[in-house]
Parts: C-alpha cells; sequence; structure tokens
C-alpha cells in the first residue's frame, strides 16, 4: 500500500481531469479567496446603497489608469511586501511574528535617529541609515526569541507587549528635545543624503524635466511620485530568504525547528539558537521596511503615533494570503498595496467608506483559511472517479482524510 | 494618599474590565483547543452593537444584551471555518481581526452619517447609583456595574470549566480530543458551543468599553484592548482565575502611568506610558515563565487520527 501511493501521483496524473489538477494547486485556492472577496464587498456595498460596479471600476482605475498611480501602488506595496516576507519567514521556523509592527517601528525609529544625526556621502550614509533600521528591528526581534527560548515565554505575548513599547518610544524620540522639529508632531527628517528615491535630483533638473518630458509615461510615473528603491530590495530580499530558506543548512534546519521542535532537537539542532536567530531575522527584515520608509518616501521623518499605522500586521495578511511563500509576499503585497492605495479612489467617485476594504482584505484571508476545502472538493472528485473506476470503493472511503490515500491505493492496484 | 489608594483601585478595575471579558472569552475557547486570536475584532462587534443599540434605543442594558449577542454571532465565522471546516485557526482569527473593525467602521458611518463616532450615548449605571459619595475619596469605589459582573463571569467561568460535567468536557477535549472522543463526547459540537461563547464574551467586552468607560463608539474605542486580553489568556495560564489577575496587574500599570503621570515623579509620559508593557514582560521573566497551552490548542480534530 505504501509503495502504491508512493508511485501513485506519476500515474494518476494522466488520469486526473482536468478541474480536478486545477483544484489540487493551492494557488487556486487562492484566487477564489480574492474572487469571493469582492463578490462579499459587491453585496456589502449593494445592500448599504452603493453601485458595485462603479465601485470596482474606480478601484481598477485608482490603480491602474495613470503610471502615477501605479507607481503609487508599487511604492505602497513595498513596505507590506517586507513585512509579509518577515512573518512568512517566521512562519516557516514555527513562529507567530504579530510583532512586525513593532520592529517596523523600531526600524524607522532608528533610521531618523541615525540619519538625521550623521551626514555622510551618500555611499556610506544610505548603507548607515538602512542597517540602523535594520539592526533597530532585529534587536525587537532578539527579545522576543531570546525571552521564548530562554524562559518559554509565548512570542505573542512578548510581541503584543513590544508593540505598544515601541509605539511610545516613537513618540519619546518625536518629542525628545535633539528630535522634534518645532511646532509640529513630526521629528526632524533625515538629513538628504539618507534618500533612496531613484534618480531624485536628475528627475527635477532641467535636463532631467526635458529628457523626461519626452516620454510621457515615464515622466508620470517617476515626477510625480516619490519612485524608491524599497520595491526593489523587496524582491531581492524575497529571493534572498527563499534561498535561504529552502537551499541552505541553515534554512533547512530552521524549517525543521517549524515543523517539528522536537524532533528537530533530537537531532542535535540547537534549536534555542535557532529560535533566537529566526526572530532576528524576521525583526530585521520588518525594520528594513521601516528604514526604507524613511529614507525613500517624503517628509522623511517621524511623526507622533496616535495608534498603530498597521505596516506590520498588514504584513501579516500579506503573508497569509501568499501562503507564507518568500516569492508570494511579491504579489499579495502588490494585490494588498492596490487595494489600499485604490481604495481611496473608491470613497471618492462613489462615497462609500474606504472600510469595504478592509472588509474585502479581511473576506480574502477568511477564505484562505479556508483553502483547505478547495482540497476536500478535489479529494471529492477523486473519491467519485476511484467509485466509479472499481464500482465498491463507497463503503472504506467514507473515513475522511485517509480515503484519498486509499482511493490512491485502490485505483492504482485497479489500474 | 488614601485618595491616591482608592484612584488607583478604582481605576485598576475599570481598566481590567473589558479586558476580563475579553479574556475570559479567550480562556473558553482555547480551553476547548481553538485558538482564538480574533479577541480584537470580536470585541470591536460588541462595542459598535451595544453602542448603536443604546443610541437608537436609550436602553444601554438593552445595548449590553444585543453586544454579546453580536459577538457570538460573529464568531460564528471563527466557529464555522476552525471547528467546522478544520480550518488554520490563527489565519481565520487574523481574519476575524480584519473582519469586525472593517464591518464596525463601515456600519458605524451609514449609521452616524459618515462619521466613525457615535454622539454620548445611555450608559450603565454606576454600583451606588450616579454621584454617590460625591467629594469622598470613596467615590472611586462607585465603580461600573460591569465591573461586578466581570467579576461574576470570571466566577461562572472558573465554576464552569472546573466544577461541572460539561467543564471537564471542555478541558477533556482542550486536551486530548481522540480520548474524549471514544468516550462519546461530540468534540466539535463543544468546540463550536465554546467559539460562540467566547464571541459572547468579547462582545461584552467590547460594550464595556463603549456602555460605560467612554459614554460613545470612536475608532479607536477598543484599540489592541483584545490583543492585550489575549496576553492576558496566556499569561494567566488559560485559567479564568489566572487571566483575570493577569488582567488585574495590567489595569494597574495604567492607573499607575495615569497618577504618576499627573507630575508626581519627573519622568516624561511616554516613557511612563511604556511602563504597563514592559511591567508585564518583566513579572513573567521573574515570576511566571513558561506557559503551556491546552495540549490539543489550535489542532483541528480530524476523527480517527492519534491524538
Amino acid at each position: 500500500m505504501a509503495s502504491a501511493s508512493a508511485i501513485a501521483p506519476k500515474g494518476k496524473a494522466s488520469q486526473d481531469s482536468l478541474l480536478q489538477r486545477i483544484l489540487k494547486k493551492p494557488i487556486t485556492a487562492t484566487f477564489i479567496a480574492i474572487f469571493l472577496g469582492f463578490v462579499v464587498a459587491a453585496i456589502l456595498l449593494a445592500a448599504a446603497g452603493y453601485d458595485p460596479i462603479a465601485s470596482f471600476t474606480a478601484l481598477f482605475e485608482g490603480v491602474f489608469s495613470k503610471p502615477k498611480y501605479i507607481s503609487n501602488t508599487i511604492i505602497k506595496a513595498a513596505p507590506i511586501i517586507l513585512t509579509g516576507i518577515s512573518v512568512a519567514f517566521a512562519f516557516k521556523t514555527g513562529m507567530f511574528n504579530i510583532g512586525a509592527e513593532g520592529q517596523y517601528v523600531a526600524g524607522t525609529v532608528c533610521a531618523v535617529i541615525v540619519g538625521s544625526t550623521l551626514d555622510l556621502p551618500m555611499f556610506l550614509q544610505i548603507p548607515a541609515v538602512v542597517l540602523a533600521g535594520v539592526a533597530g528591528g532585529a534587536l525587537i526581534g532578539s527579545i522576543t526569541g531570546f525571552l521564548k527560548a530562554r524562559f518559554g515565554i509565548h512570542e505573542v505575548i512578548t510581541a503584543i507587549m513590544l508593540n505598544w513599547t515601541m509605539l511610545y518610544l516613537n513618540n519619546f524620540v518625536v518629542n525628545s528635545a535633539m528630535f522634534h522639529r518645532p511646532s509640529s508632531t513630526s521629528s526632524i527628517p533625515v538629513n538628504d543624503s539618507s534618500f533612496t528615491m531613484i534618480l531624485p535630483e536628475w528627475k527635477l533638473s532641467d535636463q532631467g524635466l526635458e529628457t523626461l518630458r519626452n516620454v510621457p509615461w515615464l515622466y508620470d510615473f517617476l515626477v510625480k511620485s516619490d519612485v524608491n528603491i524599497a520595491f526593489l530590495v523587496a524582491i531581492l530580499v524575497a529571493i534572498l530568504i527563499w534561498f535561504v530558506l529552502y537551499r541552505s543548512k541553515l534554512g533547512f534546519e530552521l524549517r525543521a525547528v517549524g515543523f517539528n521542535r522536537d524532533a528537530a532537537e533530537f537531532a542535535g539542532m540547537p534549536v534555542e539558537r535557532n529560535t533566537v536567530l529566526a526572530m532576528t531575522i524576521a525583526g530585521g527584515i520588518s525594520g528594513l521596511a521601516g528604514a526604507l520608509m524613511i529614507t525613500g518616501i517624503a517628509p522623511h521623518c517621524i511623526s507622533t503615533l496616535a495608534g498603530f499605522e498597521n505596516y506590520g500586521f498588514n504584513g501579516f495578511s500579506v503573508a497569509l494570503i501568499a501562503g507564507s511563500s518568500p516569492i508570494g509576499c511579491i504579489f499579495a503585497g502588490l494585490l494588498f498595496g492596490g487595494l489600499l492605495y485604490g481604495g481611496t479612489s473608491v470613497q471618492m467617485a462613489v462615497g462609500a467608506p474606504t472600510d469595504i476594504i478592509n472588509i474585502m482584505i479581511g473576506t480574502i484571508v477568511f477564505f484562505v483559511a479556508l483553502a483547505r476545502v478547495v482540497t476536500l472538493i478535489a479529494q471529492h472528485l477523486e473519491k467519485r472517479s476511484a467509485e466509479k473506476a472499481n464500482g465498491s470503493g463507497g463503503a472504506c472511503a467514507e473515513v475522511g482524510a485517509p480515503a484519498s490515500a486509499q482511493a490512491k491505493g485502490q485505483e492504482e492496484s485497479h489500474a | 494618599m488614601l485618595n491616591n489608594i482608592c484612584l488607583l483601585i478604582g481605576i485598576t478595575l475599570m481598566y481590567a474590565t473589558p479586558l476580563v471579558f475579553g479574556a475570559l472569552g479567550g480562556v473558553i475557547s482555547e480551553r476547548s483547543g481553538v485558538v482564538n486570536i480574533g479577541i480584537e475584532g470580536m470585541m470591536t462587534i460588541g462595542a459598535l452593537s451595544g453602542a448603536a443599540v443604546s443610541f437608537f434605543t436609550g436602553n444601554a442594558w438593552l445595548g449590553f444584551l444585543v453586544a454579546g449577542l453580536a459577538g457570538g454571532a460573529f464568531a460564528l465565522l471563527h466557529a464555522v471555518a476552525a471547528v467546522t471546516f478544520k480550518a488554520d485557526q490563527n489565519v481565520s482569527g487574523i481574519a476575524l481581526n480584519l473582519l469586525g473593525p472593517g464591518i464596525a467602521l463601515f456600519v458605524a458611518r451609514l449609521i452616524w452619517d459618515g462619521g466613525t463616532q457615535s454622539p454620548i450615548i445611555e450608559t450603565l449605571p454606576k454600583i451606588f447609583g450616579s454621584g454617590a459619595f460625591a467629594g469622598s475619596p470613596l467615590a472611586n469605589f462607585n465603580v461600573d456595574i460591569t465591573v461586578v459582573l466581570g467579576i461574576l463571569a470570571t466566577i461562572v467561568v472558573w465554576f464552569v470549566l472546573y466544577k461541572t460535567k460539561w467543564g471537564l468536557r471542555v478541558r477533556a477535549v482542550g486536551e486530548h480530543p481522540a480520548a474524549a472522543d471514544t468516550l462519546g463526547i461530540n468534540v466539535s459540537r463543544i468546540r463550536f458551543i465554546c467559539v460562540v461563547l467566547s464571541g459572547m464574551m468579547a462582545g461584552f467586552g467590547g460594550a464595556s468599553i463603549t456602555l460605560a468607560i467612554i459614554p460613545q463608539f470612536t475608532q479607536t474605542a477598543v484599540a489592541g484592548q483584545g490583543f492585550i486580553a489575549l496576553a492576558a489568556v496566556i499569561f494567566g495560564k488559560w485559567t479564568p482565575h489566572g487571566a483575570f489577575g493577569a488582567c488585574l496587574l495590567f489595569g494597574m500599570a495604567q492607573a499607575l502611568v495615569i497618577i504618576l503621570g499627573g507630575g508626581v515623579v519627573p519622568i516624561p509620559s511616554e516613557i511612563l506610558a511604556c511602563m504597563p508593557y514592559i511591567l508585564t514582560l518583566v513579572v513573567l521573566v521573574l515570576f511566571v515563565g513558561r506557559s503551556v497551552a491546552p495540549k490539543a490548542d489550535g489542532v483541528p480534530y480530524e476523527k480517527g487520527s492519534r491524538g
């Protein structure tokens, strides 16, 4: 039986109907979830007296109708792709990084402190500022990992407490004598040499403007928004993290701890050290998101926070929609960035509250949780075809999860 | 001095109460084996429904009741996903945290003409009636009725979990569902009921903010208290009395911030504001330590699997 099911997938591929094969792909469930998110939002909009078609039209036009909108969507997506990767990475190592929010804030705070104090040449300043942000996030993440590894304190508690601590520390720095910008609720901005926009000076110089005017879409794309390197960095980080997770010894160990802590420990892996290391890396990625936000987007400073800005929490949704795949986070983050940015147009166009976007995202995540059902449907179809194939499969195929294995075995022996 | 002590106790109880309800909800759900990260979302739904009903009917008690029902109804989503369809409980809980505030703010804007803030509404009474002991330090003990309800709820949940047959079943299902199943206990039904009850508790928690502490619904009414309640569940080692203690500690830390913030000590207010959170971590490291969840917490039960 075991050997039969081991070779089953190869032999069966040709027998599966197209529908079955599509349903078995994890990405299918994600697309269904996204579709259902739109359906639920449409129903709610209609129930509240708004035209769903007009709303969705406004949403799509708000993202795609101008190059400027597309670049703003990408700008919006970059930080949540990074926090998404941070959460996804922690997930893979069996940890729940609800602290991405605090790590992100730590990144912004450290970037501002270093970026406004130092004024080095650009090629030194940018790495210094960005690394400061990474270090800030990593520090917060490592505290979470350390308390878990050393004292067994649940990472969710530590993270929730550190999120709030960082929020108030952020406000402390904003209001401190050294960093406060007089008569404002913000800190002083970082020095110009820290900026990571793409060609910030050239695009506004006479020569640059003249060149760009000849290419209208590029003019719109570059000049009318704060296009910066964050999105490119996010893609690099996604690839790097994928590589670390799936192509390195460290990644193998980290994932082993995520799968089965005890087994990993029994196999002689340093579980405690890996827990701290995993959270440090996750924290560093969220901190990077914060730092790039400061260096890449005006006003290049931090402000007093009354509540969380949700960069970390949105990263959570991104990671969930991406099924914790670092590469998937790029696409989930773009979807999310589009919904968040385009959502503002919905309010302007049809007057529907922008909260509909949050409902939509919530619905998508909810149906992602239900993704299993799609697999169940696939198994059900498989069971039915197995029954048809040998006529008597019904009786033992009734018992749920092992059914597909049995059905596979039966089908194999029948063939 | 006496005045400050009374003030400390009064504020502690006031801050702790919404957390107590939320944390009790978390305890009920997680003892049955279903992780409930969605307390925040459920509390927001409760906060809105309580305020909305009180706004339309002028009856705060009715509002409180409806808040519980609305929280329970909202928790049905989690129950269906996590119990019926055996979905990932963390993901479904996070979805509730996105949906709860989304729906609450959407509805709030429809009710209050585009604003997310309700007018001042009718609130629940104080235990000794309004204006009792005015001017004396004892006035601080004239707390909201929800404080008493929170204490009662803790006792009831403790009693049901530890002294009744049904409570034993809930704990059995959370520790070893397969064993409970072989004894003829319907695992899914118990878990389903516990998740819905948990939503009702969280709903009461939300309403005890908008119907007692701040007499209106605002966008930031709940603002993270559901997450603090979640932390209190773990802090209190998944017991109702432990969670209650954790909430009191947290409430007291907040009260200290308010009292010390009045210029008694020369510490910047932002640093003081961090205190409750850092204090919680310190207490955890020094006194509480390793927290062990109910064994089957977060694991969907598949009939026939070995627990």
